[in-house]
């Protein structure tokens, strides 16, 4: 059982890894601008798994930010994971062992956990694992990639590289959109505010990783008050594979 | 004074590796309350949605093959739902947009 999961999470694995390589590409190019090497950023993206985290990490380096500085920015920009633990936590096995946690909490984003979440009833940790086997060495080699070749590719192809990355993120929410009109209502909601508060003077000199975390306690707290999601809703997506 | 890049990424590191297995090894019990079992439901199409728009029109050299990335990996996505083929649009449509203006 766990070995099939196993194989079916390498499966699933596959095109997220692609899609890392690519975004992970243009990753590399601004490690490599913020004056890292292609061993210093590679050995980050292999620790830490996490495009805006690491994006905001590189602009910090660059500006010789100080340590304590790095660790809050850091947290911010990384807060939604907290909230994907927490998720991901409830969507375990109650009995599952701490070693498979402390490995799911080695690479908890955006993608995987996208498709582990959309996972019918409890999630297999080896399917995670097979996942991640597949999804982290794409990361390290895009970023790579990024910083050792990366200045050698034409402006126009880094540019359309460049938004790999939020092509994903669709992947996430437009078929979940499909299925369910609440989501598609969330999803239109969050857009908008999303562009509202970057144009609102107040809001907009928050640095990006502070608004995405306004707008999603604010909103999800929301929709959980208004739409409650009842038991058979939450089970109701089916396999990614 | 000149930072240490290595001591940067072990902070960076730690600091997201805490963010990710906290809630992972100290939330175990199973949280009954429907509000925050809704609520945690909802927060990654928020946080996904948000950081998607409008942050992908300034991710390309021009605001409005940004766009088009957009309304194709939107259309895809809608269609197919498959991972890759919706990224790849997306940047096939910024390459051949950036070409034509």
């Amino acid at each position: 059982m766990n070995t099939k999961q196993f194989s079916r999470g390498l499966r699933v694995g596959v095109p997220i890894s692609l899609g890392y390589l690519a975004v992970s590409f243009t990753l590399g190019i601004t490690a490599k601008n913020a004056g890292l090497s292609a061993f210093q950023a590679t050995l980050t993206s292999l620790l830490v798994n996490a495009s805006a985290g690491q994006y905001a990490a590189f602009t910090m380096m660059a500006a010789q930010g100080g340590y304590w500085e790095i660790a809050i920015l850091e947290a911010v920009t990384n807060a939604r994971y907290i909230l994907m633990s927490c998720a991901l936590s409830q969507k375990l096995p109650a009995a599952s062992k701490l070693w498979h946690r402390l490995v799911i909490g080695f690479n908890v984003n955006d993608e995987i956990f996208g498709m582990a979440i959309a996972e019918q009833g409890k999630l297999n940790p080896f399917y995670y694992f097979g996942m991640m086997t597949v999804a982290m060495p794409g990361w390290a080699l895009g970023t790579f990639l990024g910083t050792s070749v990366g200045n050698v590719l034409p402006a126009n192809v880094v540019s359309a590289l460049s938004v790999g990355l939020y092509g994903m993120f669709l992947a996430v929410i437009i078929p979940a959109s499909r299925k369910s009109k609440v989501i598609l209502g969330v999803v239109v909601v969050s857009m908008a505010a999303s562009f509202a508060l970057e144009c609102i003077p107040l809001f907009a000199s928050l640095a990006s990783g502070t608004r995405i975390i306004l707008l999603t306690v604010v909103i999800a707290a929301g929709a959980a008050l208004l739409f409650p999601v009842k038991e058979e809703e939450k089970e109701g997506e089916g396999h990614g594979a | 004074m000149e930072h240490n890049v290595y001591l940067y990424i072990a902070v960076v590191a730690l600091v997201t590796y805490l963010i990710r297995v906290l809630p992972l090894t100290l939330i175990r019990r199973e949280i009954k309350n429907p509000f925050l079992r809704s609520f945690l439901y909802y927060v990654p199409y928020v946080t996904l949605a948000a950081m998607t728009f409008p942050a992908i029109l300034h991710a390309t050299d021009s605001l409005w093959s940004g766009l088009a990335a957009l309304v194709a990996g939107v259309l895809v996505a809608w269609f197919s739902g498959n991972l890759f083929l919706v990224a790849a649009s997306g940047c096939v449509v910024v390459f051949l947009v950036e070409l034509l203006l």
